[in-house]
């Protein structure tokens, strides 16, 4: 019984000692502020990348660095004001539509180590920013697929040239009505042919023959699946429009989706245009003047009002384009008036209509609408209750001087709401409207309050359990407290290492590990005391100490860690965080307070034939 | 060698009464605190707002109320939070149904006029009460789920008296603790749910290691009643028991003291949990199994699997 090291342990404990603080020494420079100018899509532009910096330069920052890497051009400012002014004169100066400016945080490592390794990402709670939960309202959903069907099936019976009939959807179902009998079944076979998960029925009375028909399961369950998709992509689109870094926009079940927006701090502005489904919509004017404040509202026009005053005024039925033709959108100001105007760009078939339109049209009036769906909920005997309020208004109208094609401008509306409308414009309109049920937000100044907090419990924590063991256990002790600091070392090098996010609980879950991890050698150092108490030699009583020990640390582990895994699967944010900590401390301890405590225990004391231990 | 408790002999299992009188009680003032005074649900469980403001200077409190009564919402309770700088407002979901952020701002616009010094936006939290009850249900699903488990490991590694035993133990570390929070009407919010599940996690580590102990007297003591195998084993035990709760203790005192306020309940929840923890592994969960009339030939038959498991390095 000699307690010798094997030359592969030692070789073990000093590749893990050295990868391990290299994966975790990242986060001891920290982050610096930074914003981020890349192309959208493809990779920056040289020219504005140049705009960008110039832009920069002129702004007189304290202290700018430039790095530029993988396509992108990085500026780094030293206070947040600073970062935040950039980011809005770099915005103006821009294109937008190639070029996003967003806030970031970077790795302040050098550059040697930065190829290494990344700091821990950090959770909304320690950096600041914005959490969503927001439900999509399937039943919108379902209804818009209904009178999808209700589109589809009129325009069936119309190339079947058959008159005398009714289409609509009521209560959940699509029903059509004929006067002939015989063109119901007709129909019928058509409308199945269509396609579609629908359930079908029949019935007649003396005067007519029905069909009704409803979404099934598989189609009411496609139907949420595909809106659900649409919109996370949607939303993913606004929130890099927003000029957000390390975004997180996750499906958390069938209906809802998950937003979260570090460092954001207009979170009314980002939650404005995360639930927005403001679009725009051109039409022909109708008639004139005197017409509009008639009263009347002739076939084939549609009753408006004018923003500026209220007043009414008719527009043709036919719509020319709508805003899912609208390919590209950028704000910015007329040349003439200097009124704020969103430019717009058409897609092929918009550009097309417009053309073929305009041309036919030139001298006759054009009318913009600004159409926006808002949902209000109120809640009506604890249930909430959603309404969809719908607004649609004329924000300008103007003469056709000239023929239309792809690009065009439009005014009539603040520079605030053009900008974001020209936002809105070129992510893509939401297929359901979206309901926040759940919201938190941090701001910065509690985010650095909580790491600090965070970050001086651990310490306090640490510092006072080392000195304990030192104390109590003497060399032995001190052996233990050098595994448990390697232990908080390993934790924050996998934490980086695997970029999960470290959140106040997460820091709370390293400080009840600090505590819970000693428990390994105590059980160790006291189990070699009883056996020096036996009267065994200091080699055998090391040996069959940590021997003996084995399967109680093994087992009271694993109980651990099945609470924490848990947690882990039913927890949300926050506390997913704690449970990370928590396992990622329990799987290292049992390296550090077994193998490494074992590993320098056997240098000191191995080999010796000494009488006593300082335990 | 320094010894808080050197080789002791204390007769554990002589007092057992007296230890089941003092948790029996306990459990019955939990649960009574639980059933008339309920629990202090926080929003994450109930559903609302958490509005959180700082101010440089001391913020008077009474002018904060007048305020948002003024402005039309006169529902919301305000207290300090931590400090006399800052304030926590709290409010039912409103009946018109405004999002977090359109209240939060419409609470910020009242707020600021009426400090000449700047006010902080620190937290905002807007639970809606269908997400409230969500969190409510998957949390117990949570704790049943984590005891469930725990069952079917220890029935797996040890055997069906101390399976019994130990969840006896847990649910008793769970009630007292949950009972305490109720009896001085803490916040309870999601953060204390982790801190019960971790309290689980904590109080069967300390059981595991006692029993350990106790089936490895079993198999090598050649004499002895049950009684007289526990008693010793608790003994053997106890100087490991009353240290690794310390070192607990002393970082959950750091995290409680200097964690800020937001894991102050959380780091109270798991001192509580400690506390109790460790004195349910001395007094109740070897009772437990005492009482479920464990004997030398349960612990016989497993041998096998102690052996395979039993010599790694």
């Amino acid at each position: 019984m000699t307690n010798a090291n094997p030359l592969w342990k030692i070789l073990l404990l000093a590749a893990v000692v050295f990868v391990g603080a290299l994966l975790a020494l990242p986060n001891i420079f920290g982050s610096d502020l930074a914003v981020q100018i890349s192309g959208r899509g493809n990779p920056l532009d040289p020219d504005q990348s140049f705009i960008a910096k110039s832009t920069i330069v002129e702004g007189e920052f304290e202290d700018v660095e430039f790095r530029e890497e993988d396509d992108r051009l990085i500026a780094l400012f030293k206070n947040q004001d600073d970062q935040l002014k950039a980011q809005d004169s770099v915005r103006r100066k821009i294109e937008q539509a190639t070029t996003t400016v967003s806030l970031n945080l970077v790795s302040a490592s050098p550059d040697w180590l930065r190829n290494i390794s990344e700091p821990m990402y950090l959770g909304l709670d320690l950096r600041g920013g914005v959490h969503f939960l927001f439900e999509v309202d399937m039943d919108e959903a379902i209804k818009s697929a209904e009178e999808r069907y209700v589109s589809d099936w009129k325009r069936a019976v119309r190339e079947a040239k058959i008159k005398g009939f009714k289409i609509q959807h009521t209560d959940g179902k699509i029903s059509a009505r004929f006067n002939v009998v015989a063109d119901r079944d007709k129909m019928l076979e058509a409308f199945r042919s269509e396609g579609g998960d629908l359930d079908f029925s029949t019935s007649e009375d003396d005067k007519y023959g029905y069909i009704t028909a409803n979404l099934n399961d598989i189609a009411v369950d496609e139907e949420k699946r595909a809106v659900l998709q649409q919109n996370i992509t949607t939303l993913r689109n606004r929130v890099n429009e927003l000029g957000v870094s390390e975004p997180v926009i996750q499906q958390q079940g069938l209906e809802r989706i998950v937003v979260q927006l570090p460092g954001v701090q207009d979170t009314a502005r980002a939650k404005r245009i995360l639930g927005a489904t403001a679009t725009l919509e051109y039409r022909l004017v109708y008639g004139t003047p005197t017409d509009w404040s008639s009263g009347t509202v002739p076939p084939g026009a549609k009753r408006y009002k004018l923003r500026e005053d209220g007043s009414p005024i008719l527009l043709q039925r036919d719509i020319i384009v709508t805003g899912d033709q609208i390919k590209d959108a950028s704000s910015g100001f007329d040349q003439q008036s200097s009124q704020p105007a969103v430019f717009v760009n058409l897609d092929g078939v918009g550009a097309k209509r417009m053309q073929a339109v305009t041309q036919d049209n030139v001298g006759n009036l054009m009318a913009v609408v600004y159409k926006e769906n808002r949902i209000e909920t109120s809640f009506v005997d604890d249930k909430e209750v959603s309404k969809e309020v719908k607004t649609e208004e004329v924000i300008n109208y103007a003469t056709i001087n000239d023929v239309l094609s792809h690009r065009f401008q439009t005014t009539g509306l603040g520079g605030d709401e053009a900008t974001d409308l020209a936002l809105l414009l070129r992510a893509g309109s939401l297929k359901a409207p979206i309901n926040i049920v759940e919201e938190r937000t941090v701001g910065p100044s509690l985010g650095a309050a909580n790491i600090r907090q965070g970050f001086l419990s651990a310490l306090v924590g640490l510092v006072l359990v080392v000195i304990f063991m030192a104390w109590y256990y003497r060399i032995f002790g001190m052996v233990a407290g050098a595994a448990l600091i390697l232990n908080v070392v390993l934790i924050v090098a996998v934490l980086s290492l695997l970029q999960a996010t470290l959140t106040l609980p997460g820091i709370a879950g390293i400080v009840l590990t600090t505590g819970m991890a000693v428990d390994a050698n105590v059980l160790i150092f006291e189990r070699i005391r009883e056996e020096i108490r036996s009267g065994s030699s200091v080699q055998a009583a090391i040996s069959s100490g940590y021997d003996k020990a084995f399967t109680t640390i093994a087992d009271a582990n694993v109980t651990t860690l099945i609470a924490a895994v848990v947690l882990f699967s039913l927890g949300t944010g926050a506390i997913k965080g704690f449970a990370i900590t928590l396992s990622i401390g329990i799987i290292t301890s049992m390296f550090t307070a077994i193998f490494g405590s074992r590993v320098i225990i056997n240098a000191i004391y191995g080999g010796k034939r000494g009488k006593t231990l300082a335990i | 060698m320094r010894n808080f408790i050197g080789e002791s002999n204390f007769d554990f299992f002589g007092h057992r009464r007296v230890a089941m009188y003092i948790s029996g009680a306990l459990i019955i003032l939990s649960l009574l605190a639980i059933l008339i005074r309920g629990l202090n649900f926080g929003v994450d469980f109930t559903g609302g707002f958490t509005i959180e403001v700082g101010y440089e200077k001391a913020a008077d409190i009474q002018a904060i109320r007048d305020v948002l009564i003024a402005a039309d919402l006169p529902d919301a309770s305000v207290q300090n939070f931590g400090s006399s700088t800052e304030v926590l407002i709290r409010m039912a979901p409103p009946e018109d149904g405004k999002g977090g952020a359109a209240l939060s701002e419409e609470v910020f616009a009242a707020l600021t006029p009426t400090s000449d010094t700047p006010v902080d936006m620190r937290r905002v939290e807007f639970v809606g009460p269908q997400v409230g009850e969500e969190l409510r249900e998957t949390g117990g699903l949570a704790v049943l789920m984590a005891l469930f488990a725990i069952v079917i490991y220890i029935w797996f590694r040890f055997e069906k008296k101390f399976s019994a035993g130990s969840v006896l133990a847990l649910v008793h570390d769970v009630v007292i603790t949950v009972g305490i929070f109720a009896l001085f009407q803490i916040e309870f919010d999601l953060t204390i749910l982790a801190a019960i599940l971790a309290v689980i996690g904590y109080s069967l580590n300390d059981t595991i290691v006692v029993f350990d102990r106790i089936r490895e007297n079993f198999r090598t003591m050649r004499s002895g009643t049950p009684t007289e195998v526990m008693n010793v084993s608790v003994n053997q035990t106890l100087s490991r028991t009353v240290i690794t709760s310390f070192t607990t203790l002393l970082v959950l005192f750091a995290l409680f003291i200097f964690g800020g306020k937001i894991i102050n309940g959380f780091a109270l929840a798991l001192i509580i949990g400690v506390i109790i923890g460790t004195y349910s592994s001395i007094f109740v969960a070897s009772t437990a199994v005492l009482a479920l009339g464990i004997t030398k030939e349960d612990m016989m038959p497993v041998e096998k699997e102690g052996a395979d498991l039993g010599d790694m390095p």
